[in-house]
């Protein structure tokens, strides 16, 4: 059984009345124990965006959801500011969570200072290759390559022009994994260009909407993208009638006609990975990689999406050939 | 860089600097009103937020686009009310109080969406029009006059707030309770009422921004506008406290943002530079707001409450 709880929007709310009431004119503190109720695993999910986004922070929440344990969940969620971030991740450990998951390479610099002093606690910290030599820190990334590979080579089958957009956040992280993977599929596929725009925001939907329609104005028929911005620009490509691919979480249901595929991450594969260590004592120290081959990526095709014929053969051959080593993404 | 010089590029170039304007445009129209009024809101994003969200929800709910408007226009009134009666009233402090509506609008919106809508779900966007013999006019009419009806009524509302502001006596009462409240209260004019309604009208301004900014993208998002809402202050300052130099600043705005947008598109800008290119709108503002500063002089009562001797 899980139980979920957020603090992000609440806390906002009463700090605005405080600030209204303030210039005019509780106490939730969870028990300090290492175990939840019932013995369940206290986990807290710390998340630079909206945990539903359809995208990074919504891909964590699911896959925590998805555990085969009982977990007791807490999630703090719209930390844009790192400082905000911190305090979560800090309150989380103070208040006596198993495991603190600080989802997004920027909490890095906060997790040397907070994790050394809660040695007890197992933090969590993606995307990231390596713990920063942090014994109870484990980190977690996606070989996002992989799956922009494949939604390339599908990309480049599908475009008339030979010209395909991509709209991007900040060049960091599996964004610009996914990017360059999707750019090295397309143009091994058989595209003639792939124009990237990073907007410089991984928030920003109108610069993401404006960004798509300036590559629609440069000839581009197929669209990608990624991170949570993305949503306003499969709304030009569903305008457009242009085919979109997806990335980090199923966006079929923004565009249902038109998302051809989407990059899954599914983190459970190695959340459970490391659990287990945690249970035989190994609180961190550990880097892991979710990837086709750990069944840590999925590449989900939409079936309202008609591929021409033989395009979803040769993907699943793609597909087996990236999990089997034989096809490169570099 | 040749490939940016064509017209097909140079259209949609314009085309997505007046949709990008029109949001700011609203915004900034209104807080010139209650800026020249002496008061300062720094809650407009968070009144954009709010407005964003409930135009989107009554789309979501309705399908409703043009009663989207009006819920956006009313939830802009609403907190128009509020901040009128915290600040003319209350006689609170504007950058405080303004701050704390915008963290209100931020929450709220947030939570609001959490709880009635969940994951992002796409709507319906404003629909463009066509202007009439205008929109036949080659390639100008199909960036300036095959917009959507807020945008032209962004645009129209340019010379209508101009004309409040210098032609009419409301205007004159707005301008003097800015400039000097204490000599426009000894001549009759009332200033907590004077300013409650341009901070209506600001709000109001405000709130139809919100709902241009979501109806234009048809999808709404926590923290959507990003601080379009400062911007659009800032432009104020920009425009000098004139609604054609507001216009001014927000049509520079978005054709800067558009045209980085373009570049990057067309590879002009390298991957390498997109940082930088991406400071580029700031950068420029913060230059014109240098240049601004040395020849105008704001409405010298503004962020200061009234209190009569």
């Amino acid at each position: 059984m899980k139980r979920q709880w957020r603090l992000g929007p609440a806390v906002l709310v009463i700090l605005g009345a405080l600030a209204l009431v303030g210039t005019a004119c509780g106490d939730d503190d969870a028990p300090a124990s290492g175990s939840g109720e019932g013995g369940a695993l206290r986990v807290a999910i710390v998340a630079p965006s909206a945990s539903d986004d359809l995208a990074f922070s919504q891909s964590m929440v699911d896959s925590v959801h998805a555990i085969e344990r009982d977990v007791e969940l807490s999630v703090t969620d719209g930390t844009f500011i790192i400082e905000d971030a911190a305090a979560a991740i800090r309150g989380y450990a103070e208040d006596g969570n198993d495991v603190v998951i600080a989802h997004g390479t920027q909490f890095g610099a906060s997790l040397i200072e907070i994790a050394p002093a809660f040695p007890d606690v197992t933090f969590m910290w993606g995307t990231a290759s390596d713990t920063q030599g942090l014994a109870n820190v484990f980190a977690y990334s996606p070989a996002a390559d992989e799956g922009g590979y494949v939604n390339g080579s599908i990309a480049a089958a599908l475009t008339k022009t030979g010209v395909i957009g991509v709209v991007g956040p900040i060049e960091a992280g599996d964004a610009v994994a996914y990017i360059n993977g999707f750019k090295a599929g397309a143009l091994a596929g058989g595209a003639s260009e792939v124009n990237v725009t990073y907007t410089g925001s991984f928030g920003d939907v109108a610069l993401a909407a404006e960004a798509a329609e300036a590559h629609l104005a440069n000839d581009v028929d197929v669209l990608t993208g990624t991170a949570q911005m993305v949503v306003g620009a499969v709304g030009v490509a569903a305008d457009a009638g242009v085919p979109w691919f997806g990335t980090q979480a199923n966006q079929t249901s923004l565009a249902p006609s038109l998302v051809v595929a989407s990059q899954v991450y599914h983190w459970e594969v190695v959340l459970e990975e490391m659990l287990t260590l945690r249970d035989s004592g190994v609180l961190g120290g550990q880097a892991f990689e979710v990837n086709l081959a750990n069944g840590g990526l999925v590449i989900e095709f939409n079936d309202a999406y008609e591929l021409p014929a033989g395009v979803r053969d040769a993907a699943d051959a793609m597909i087996e050939g990236i999990t089997n080593g034989t096809v490169s993404t570099g | 860089m040749g490939e940016f010089f064509t017209l097909s590029v140079l259209v949609a170039t314009a085309a997505s600097a007046i949709r990008l304007a029109t949001p700011y445009l609203l915004a900034s129209l209104g807080e010139t009103v209650g800026q020249r009024s002496g008061v300062l809101n720094l809650g407009v994003d968070g009144v954009m937020l709010l407005s964003a969200f409930f135009s989107y929800w009554t789309v979501l709910e309705t399908g409703n686009l043009w009663l989207a408007v009006l819920v956006g226009l009313v939830v802009g009134l609403v907190m128009g009310l509020l901040y009128g009666v915290i600040t003319v009233f209350l006689n609170a402090t504007q950058g405080i109080s303004g701050i704390g509506i915008f963290i209100f609008g931020l929450g709220l919106s947030d939570l609001l969406f959490r709880q009635l809508v969940g994951t992002p779900k796409p709507v319906r966007r404003l629909p463009n029009v066509d202007i009439p013999l205008l929109s036949d006019i080659p390639h100008l009419g199909e960036a300036l006059f095959q917009r959507n009806l807020l945008t032209y009524l962004a645009f129209l509302l340019v010379p209508v707030t101009a004309l409040l502001l210098t032609r009419t006596t409301f205007g004159l009462n707005i301008r003097s309770v800015g400039d000097n409240p204490q000599a426009a209260d000894s001549l009759g004019v009332s200033v907590e009422r004077t300013r409650f309604v341009a901070i209506l009208i600001g709000n109001s301004m405000a709130g139809l921004a919100g709902a241009a900014l979501v109806l234009q993208l048809g999808i709404f998002q926590p923290n959507l506008t990003q601080g379009l809402g400062f911007i659009a202050v800032a432009l104020v300052y920009f425009g000098a406290w004139r609604p054609i130099g507001v216009m001014g600043g927000a049509l520079l705005y978005g054709f800067v943002n558009a045209t980085v947008l373009q570049w990057k598109a067309l590879g002009i800008i390298p991957v390498s530079g997109s940082d930088l290119a991406n400071m580029a709108p700031a950068v420029l503002t913060i230059l014109a707001l240098i240049v601004v500063a040395r020849r105008v002089h704001a409405p010298s009562a503004l962020t200061k409450p009234f209190t009569r001797h």
